[in-house]
Formats: C-alpha cells, sequence, structure tokens
C-alpha cells in the first residue's frame, strides 16, 4: 500500500484572548493546502495544548496569540514540550506579533513566526519547509 | 503509532499483529447521526459519566478529508477540550482520508491500539454521513444513533439503513418543539423492527432503547450512559458479546484480506506496461469497458502467478 503521509497541524489559542476568526482562517488555509488541522478553539492552557499535541500526534503547533503575552507563552511552552519529550514538534506563532519580537521567539526555539498580514502563501510556503528539513 | 496507522506505514502490520492480543477487552461505542446534531458535545458529556465511574475512556472522532485538496480540519475536539488534561481519556482526531461510510480501516486499526492500551471504553464518532452510514456497526459493539427533533415524518423512521441499525436511539435538543414526537416515531419504529432472519423477537434481543437529552447542559446524559452500560451487560449474559466478536473478526479479516489483494493489483497497475496500453486503448475505444476489466484482471491472475515464481 501506499504511505499516505499528511501533515498534522495543531491550531490552538492561549490563554484569554477570545479573537479566533485569525486561526480559524489560518486553519482553512492549511485545510485548502491539504493539511489535516486539529482545531482546538479558545482559552486553551498551556497544559491542554501539550496534553492534545502529543494524543494527536502533531508535526507541527500553530499558535494565536493576540493578548500580547506572546514571550512567556512560547518560553513556557516550550519548556513544557521539552519536559513531555515533544521534541519533533515544531512551534509556530501568529497573530498580533510586534516586528521587534521575532528575534527574541527565534531564538526561543520558535520554528516560524507569521504575524498578522503575512499571506497564506507564505504562511503555507513557510510550514512546508518546516517539515522538509 | 497511530500515527504510523494512517500514513500506511509498512511496519505497522507487524506492531498491530502484536497487540491484537493484547486487545479485546473494550466496551467500543460507535456513535453517529448527521452533521450538527451534536454528537461530539453528547461525547464530551458521556466521557464524564463515564470518568465517575472510573473507566478509561477513549474518544475517536473522525471528520471528513476534503475531496479536493486532501486536507481537512478536525473539530470534534474542540468540544471535549476539558477532558484534555484528564490523565484517563484519550482523544484522538482522525481524518477520514476519503474512505466512505465515515469510518476508515485505520479507524479500526486505532482501536486495537487503544484497546490494548487499557482503555475500557472507546467512542466513536463517525463523520456526521447520513443514512447509509452503518459501517459503524461492524466495528462498534453498541450503536448510538443521534437524532434531534423536527427531522422528518414516519416515513424517515421506517427507512431501510442506519435506524435499522442502532442499539441506542438518542433525540438530542430534545428541549426544542417535537421532542415528544420524534420519541413516538423512533419507538414505533423499533417496535416493528424485526431481528434478520427470524419471524419472531426472542427473549435474548436486545429492544432499542431511545432516549431524550440535552447534551449541552447534561439533561438526560447519565441515563444514556446506562442505556450504553445496560446493552454491554446484556450482551455479555447472553453470549452476544462473543458472537458479535465473531463476525466483526471476520469482517476485520475480509477487510484485510481485501485491503492486500487491492495493494497487489496496485503493484501491477504501476509497473505494468500492459496495463497502460489498456487504459489508451480504453480511451480510444479500441475496447469496451467491461472486456478491458476483464483482460486486466487475468493478466493480474497472471502477474500473481509470475510474482510467486520469482519469489521461488
Amino acid at each position: 500500500m501506499e504511505t499516505t503521509n499528511k501533515i498534522r497541524v495543531l491550531i490552538a489559542k492561549p490563554g484569554l484572548d477570545g479573537h479566533d476568526k485569525g486561526a480559524k482562517i489560518v486553519a482553512l488555509a492549511l485545510r485548502d493546502a491539504g493539511y489535516e488541522v486539529i482545531y482546538s478553539g479558545l482559552h486553551q492552557t498551556l497544559d491542554q495544548i501539550i496534553q492534545t499535541a502529543g494524543q494527536e500526534a502533531v508535526d507541527v503547533i500553530g499558535l494565536s496569540i493576540m493578548s500580547g503575552a506572546h514571550l512567556p507563552i512560547c518560553e513556557k511552552l516550550i519548556a513544557m514540550m521539552k519536559e513531555q519529550g515533544l521534541n519533533e514538534i515544531r512551534l509556530t506563532v501568529g497573530g498580533v506579533i510586534p516586528f521587534q519580537d521575532i528575534p527574541k521567539l527565534k531564538e526561543m526555539g520558535v520554528a516560524a513566526v507569521f504575524p498578522g498580514g503575512t499571506s497564506f502563501e507564505e504562511i503555507t510556503k513557510g510550514m512546508n519547509s518546516l517539515i522538509e528539513r | 503509532m497511530i500515527r504510523l496507522i494512517e500514513d500506511n506505514d509498512p511496519n505497522v502490520f507487524e506492531l498491530l499483529k502484536e497487540l491484537y492480543s493484547h486487545a479485546g477487552h473494550a466496551f467500543i461505542i460507535g456513535i453517529t447521526g448527521s452533521p450538527g446534531v451534536g454528537k461530539s458535545t453528547l461525547i464530551d458529556a458521556l466521557i464524564s459519566e463515564f470518568r465517575k465511574l472510573d473507566l478509561m475512556v477513549a474518544v475517536i472522532a473522525v471528520d471528513p478529508t476534503s475531496p479536493f485538496s486532501g486536507g481537512a480540519i478536525l473539530g470534534d475536539r474542540l468540544r471535549m477540550q476539558r477532558h484534555a488534561t484528564d490523565k484517563g481519556v484519550f482523544i484522538r482526531s482522525m481524518a477520514s482520508r476519503g474512505q466512505k461510510g465515515g469510518l476508515s480501516r485505520a479507524t479500526k486499526d486505532a482501536a486495537i491500539v487503544l484497546d490494548a492500551m487499557g482503555y475500557e471504553m472507546i467512542i466513536i464518532e463517525t463523520v456526521g454521513a447520513g443514512q447509509a452510514d452503518f459501517d459503524i456497526t461492524t466495528l462498534a459493539h453498541s450503536t448510538g444513533i443521534v437524532t434531534i427533533p423536527g427531522t422528518g415524518d414516519g416515513i424517515q423512521a421506517v427507512k431501510a439503513g442506519i435506524l435499522e441499525t442502532g442499539d441506542v436511539f438518542i433525540v438530542n435538543k430534545s428541549d426544542k418543539p417535537d421532542a415528544d414526537a420524534s420519541v413516538y416515531e423512533l419507538k414505533m419504529m423499533i417496535s416493528m423492527r424485526k431481528p434478520p432472519n427470524l419471524k419472531v423477537t426472542r427473549e435474548t434481543d436486545w429492544t432499542p432503547r431511545v432516549l431524550k437529552t440535552i447534551a449541552q447542559n447534561g439533561t438526560g446524559v447519565k441515563e444514556l450512559a446506562n442505556a450504553f452500560l445496560s446493552h454491554f451487560d446484556f450482551m455479555k449474559k447472553n453470549s452476544l458479546m462473543d458472537q458479535k466478536r465473531k463476525e466483526q473478526e471476520l469482517l476485520y479479516f475480509k477487510t484485510i484480506l481485501k485491503d492486500l489483494t487491492l495493494e497487489k493489483l496496485l503493484l501491477f497497475m504501476e509497473t505494468s506496461e500492459e496495463y497502460r496500453e489498456v487504459l489508451k486503448k480504453i480511451q480510444s475505444c479500441a475496447i469496451d469497458p467491461l472486456s478491458a476489466a476483464e483482460l486486466v484482471f487475468n493478466k493480474v491472475c497472471a502477474f500473481e502467478k509470475k510474482l510467486i515464481k520469482d519469489e521461488i
């Protein structure tokens, strides 16, 4: 039988911000690009995100953050991912991310950042290149 | 492991064989029904009920794969996310990846894995397919069919197909008007349903339950959990469980065999020059599709023989 590798992505919104339109639209764009997108919804705790990523065996976690708390959230999540042995999963972040923070996020270990205004094409291209690497 | 199954990894077959001997203890519940009737929300509430009884619960939630892009949005989990951090609950979303009937063989394989992992209740949520979606009965021990009030008159209820296969019928969103009418119609349909090949109802035949629920606030869910558990007890008592298992094992065997056969066929199709020629002939109307299929089939048989010879 031919193998049918599909890229699995978890789209999650951590914390208290309630704006999920961006996350949903990105989920749709990724679906149209042939991804399997697990949409876990609003107000996720980091623990929920970690458990979900593990159970769903995803390749990529895509966080949508518009609360301004992206730095502490990513720092903590990356630490938890290491703790749980989820080393193969790549973390990406989108939402309202000031450009000056992008290098900081990358330094922490975030694989890619897609701030508001990034086109779908750039997102899917970016995601694809993460997986190929 | 489930990931390997989905991706059709060649190593998975051996692993599954090993796991199979550890499986067979779980009670598998199938939940099916049209899109938007509240299957996921209902399962969310069911998880809570089973957890109260200290049962380990696993959920496989199947959502459709897009026929155009091959992608999928798996959103059933969204409604169950409050259980994400409970160690006694395992939720896995799967995309249907083009299989009809709302269930793929990967689902069965995944259920074996979860069963072997020690989960006692496995709940499988199908794609909200519709009237012909009874694949689930070949996999689940007990099938719950979810409807909502006002979805049709008596004729819908007596149609053949999915409504004949349910063990528990759930009228969800029963705070909406006409819930009692739906319950009445379902009960009527059940009272007229006879077991296959039998003129009279035996004592050992389970009479399907009809229940009203409001999944959003949990009304009736405790009764629903009990209905599934009593169906489980009933099957065990009347040794129906063994019978069902045997039937399902046979079906599983047939499916695997079919897949393996297909694999050989595809191998032939991919590698054979003759196959491509037949395709061309069909397109240029040099041969009709029926004769072409016959021709190819004969070739496959010959091809298979050649393969065996090569191996020897």
